[in-house]
């Protein structure tokens, strides 16, 4: 089962190879990871998606609150946190399939960031399923590139992180 | 007061109350070095490989309770730590190990006697830190020693370019840390702990499983007055003996794949495990699928990971051993206070007995060759009862796990959960600086006392009387046993071939030597060890193809034991 989770970490040299390292060095898969500033000083927040039964993913936040430089660990179980990801996607389009291209865009409400004659980029946002869902449909069309940012999530409702 | 990195690291190591530290010079420790010469307060001792001098902090610390300090220059320097920082780190030892850099500007450039080592020792430490910047100097390491004796503890490096030894800055050394990432957890909440004493007082086969958690944590009083209160049955495992006295009817000795008959058997059949300070390890339960099948299993960790990693945990407590054994022996006076319970184990200690005396830890004696078993019952009954025991590993370790009997904490240092050969003779080299009254003792195979054998030097010239017993069967004797059980007697690589006059090695050295084959000579040697002033080296030429016994085979359920083969 996927599961989202989010890490803020102090923004130290090299807690991104202890995060990624931790998930290495125990056979854990990380799906998708992205990590930036935030709002507050001196800290990181980091967002993975990875996959595994209740067990390994108990071990896993265990794991990562253990290590010294993490601040928190929000295992956003389904619902509970909206999730968000920008992918960046090359497609060819030529004659006939200009227009198919832009109807598909139109329908996902993404937008054209760049044209040649052979071709449109595009630049999508929304739940990595509604990314996976154009993509699905641009793919037939012939993609020629594709660059996804990974999932951000945040939690629903009037809390900040801190409750 | 102004000062240079240097000077700062030393006042911060004074500060924290090191007085004696392990360490190598080399080209970017070189400013730290002659920092030293003039500073009276640290005792330095200059190992002959920093791999002992790892060692050997981590023997200072295991015998004392403290944070061990080692250091060493960059490149080869920090390479040759890791094998003694992964040791500490298995059995969660706590250590503060600094090293040189290259100067900050040529970080990257593969400079000579660069190596990344903050990025090599990341999966074998607790945490580390390379400094950048003189002023961040006194704070980390402030933050290091505290990362390292609280929680869990455990090795922490500190990386050092020589720039920033060299920098001044102010010194100030902060009075208290504060992070907001790190705050273990200590305190064990008050109503998992009332539960558990509920299950406790309605076990009808209870059974307390004590790991180095009790050690570690300095709770060996709290789980002795708390096992006796309540009649609990105790066994350790190899890092928790001396948390319980062995001499105590309510030992079991240690379990697992070496352990007693009756620790196992009594895992087996208990219906309450209460595992404080230990984390299932895989050489203590067997196959886990038929680990313990009858017992609702209470854990007292202060790591949350060691928690549910391994087996399934009924009523987890996360906190320290001292703070929740305390709030437990406070909690049964509460409970059996305001009666209504009712125990009666005399049936399930009556069974504990009997496997005890139908399977006691036996060898069979001998009049012609010595038994191994037969040099450590001699060593317990000759020497003092606060004497503390570092082993090496293999063979020998185990046979002074099940025949030494250790009553106190922090009197045997051994490498557990890494199990490194060559740990025995620096560890106890370490111990021997901390307590130079006391009587040391290193038991050894005859392959990894060659692993640290140069330590002998060190001894001498520090005049550390360790005394170095070398059970000598001419075998990587452990992995001889598993080639006789289990690969057909095809003895590949694990015979010694070369005999060692081990006499004239220590002779070498300055130290002195005794050897035997004789079983009627053992206990003169070990009196006449014992009674030299320096180093000592006592060769016993053992029965070669001795086994440990009994033996939990690989993969195995813990009640499946080899008794004799
Ligand atoms: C050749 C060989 C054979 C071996 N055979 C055996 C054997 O037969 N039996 C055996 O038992 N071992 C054996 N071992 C050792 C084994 O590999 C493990 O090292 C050992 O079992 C682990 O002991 P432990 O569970 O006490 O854990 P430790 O490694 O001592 O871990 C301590 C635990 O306590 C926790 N802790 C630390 N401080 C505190 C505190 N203050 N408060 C609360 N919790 C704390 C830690 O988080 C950790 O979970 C053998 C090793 C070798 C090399
Ligand atoms: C550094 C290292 N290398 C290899 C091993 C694997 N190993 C475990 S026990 C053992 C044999 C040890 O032989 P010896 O020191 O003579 O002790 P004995 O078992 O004979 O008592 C070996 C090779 C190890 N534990 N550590
Ligand atoms: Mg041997």
């Amino acid at each position: 089962m996927k599961h989202t989770i989010s890490v803020l970490v102090e923004n130290e040299f090299g807690v991104l190879s202890r995060v990624v390292s931790l998930f290495s060095g125990r056979g854990f898969n990380i799906d998708s990871l992205t990590v930036a500033p935030t709002n507050e000083e001196g800290m990181s927040r980091m967002t993975i998606v990875t996959g595994g039964d209740e067990n390994i993913l108990e071990q896993i936040t265990k794991q990562l609150n253990k290590l010294i430089d993490v601040i928190k660990v929000i295992d956003f179980t389904d619902g509970s946190a909206i999730d968000r990801e920008l992918a960046l996607i090359k497609v060819t389009a030529e004659d006939e399939s200009r227009a198919e291209v832009l109807r598909i865009v139109d329908i996902f409400r993404a937008k054209v960031i760049d044209v040649t004659p052979k071709s449109y980029t595009i630049e999508a946002t929304g739940s990595p399923l509604k990314i996976d869902a154009i993509l699905e449909l641009l793919r037939p069309l012939g993609l020629k590139e594709l660059v996804r940012t990974g999932a951000v999530a945040i939690g629903r409702g009037a809390k900040g992180w801190k409750g | 007061m102004k000062m240079n990195g240097a000077r700062i690291l030393l006042e911060c190591l004074k500060r924290e109350g090191v007085d004696t530290m392990f360490g190598y010079p080399g080209g970017t420790v070189i400013n730290i070095y002659d920092e030293l010469f003039s500073f009276r307060e640290i005792r330095h001792i200059l190992p002959r490989h920093e791999q002992a001098g790892v060692h050997a902090a981590d023997g200072y610390a295991r015998a004392t309770g403290k944070v061990g300090v080692a250091l060493a220059t960059s490149g080869p320097g920090a390479t040759n730590t890791v094998t003694g920082i992964a040791t500490a780190y298995m059995d969660s030892i706590p250590m503060v190990i600094i090293t040189g850099q290259v100067p900050t500007a040529l970080i990257g450039n593969d400079a000579f006697q660069e190596v990344d080592i903050v990025g090599i020792t990341r999966p074998c430490t607790k945490h580390n830190f390379l400094v950048k910047n003189v002023k961040d100097l006194a704070p980390i390491l402030k933050k290091a020693f505290y990362i390292a004796r609280t929680g869990r503890p455990g090795p922490v490096l500190v990386d050092i370019p020589k720039d920033v030894q060299i920098a001044q800055t102010e010194f100030d050394y902060p009075e208290t840390v504060e992070m907001r990432s790190y705050k273990p957890t200590v305190e064990g909440h008050p109503r998992q702990v009332e539960k558990a004493m509920t299950m406790i007082l309605a076990a009808r086969k209870p059974v307390v499983y004590v790991g180095g958690g009790v050690v570690l944590g300095g709770a060996s009083e709290e789980l002795t007055s708390l096992a006796r209160m309540l009649s609990l049955p105790v066994t350790t495992t190899l890092m928790g003996l001396g948390a319980f006295p062995e001499s105590d009817p309510l030992s079991l000795g240690m379990l697992g794949m070496h352990g007693a008959y009756c620790a196992n058997m009594a895992m087996t059949e208990s219906d309450v495990i209460v595992a404080v300070g230990a984390r299932f390890d895989d050489r203590v339960t067997g196959k886990i699928a038929t680990f313990a099948p009858h017992a609702k299993i209470i854990h007292v960790d202060v790591d949350p990971t060691s928690i549910r990693k391994n087996v399934r945990v009924d009523l987890p407590i996360v906190g320290d051993v001292k703070d929740v054994l305390g709030k437990m022996i406070r909690e049964a006076e509460k409970q059996t206070a305001k009666g209504g319970v009712e125990r009666d184990l005399s049936g399930w200690l009556g069974e504990i007995a009997t496997w005890k005396e139908t399977h006691p830890l036996s060898y069979k004696e001998s009049k012609t060759a010595i038994k191994p078993q037969y040099v450590i019952q001699k060593l317990r009954e000759l020497s003092d009862a606060d004497a503390i025991i570092a082993t090496d590993v293999g063979q020998h370790q185990m046979w002074t796990a099940q025949f030494f009997q250790f009553n106190k904490p922090r009197t045997l240092l051994s490498s557990g959960g890494l199990g490194t050969m060559g740990y025995g003779l620096p560890a106890a080299m370490g111990a021997q600086a901390a307590f130079p009254d006391r009587q040391v003792i290193t038991v050894c195979g005859d392959g990894g006392v060659q692993m640290n054998i140069q330590e002998m030097a060190t001894l001498v010239q520090n005049r550390l009387p360790v005394k170095i017993v070398i059970l000598n069967n001419n075998f990587l004797g452990m992995v001889r046993q598993w080639q006789e059980l289990f690969f057909d007697r095809r003895y590949s690589s694990t015979c010694l071939e070369l005999p060692i006059d081990f006499v004239k090695l220590a002779e070498a050295y300055g130290a002195k030597g005794f050897s035997t084959a004789k079983p009627d000579e053992v206990e003169e040697i070990i009196k006449q060890g014992f009674a030299e002033e320096g180093p000592v080296i006592m060769e016993f030429k053992i029965a070669r193809e001795e086994k440990v016994l009994p033996m939990v085979p690989a993969g195995a359920s813990l009640n499946e034991m080899v008794l004799n083969a």
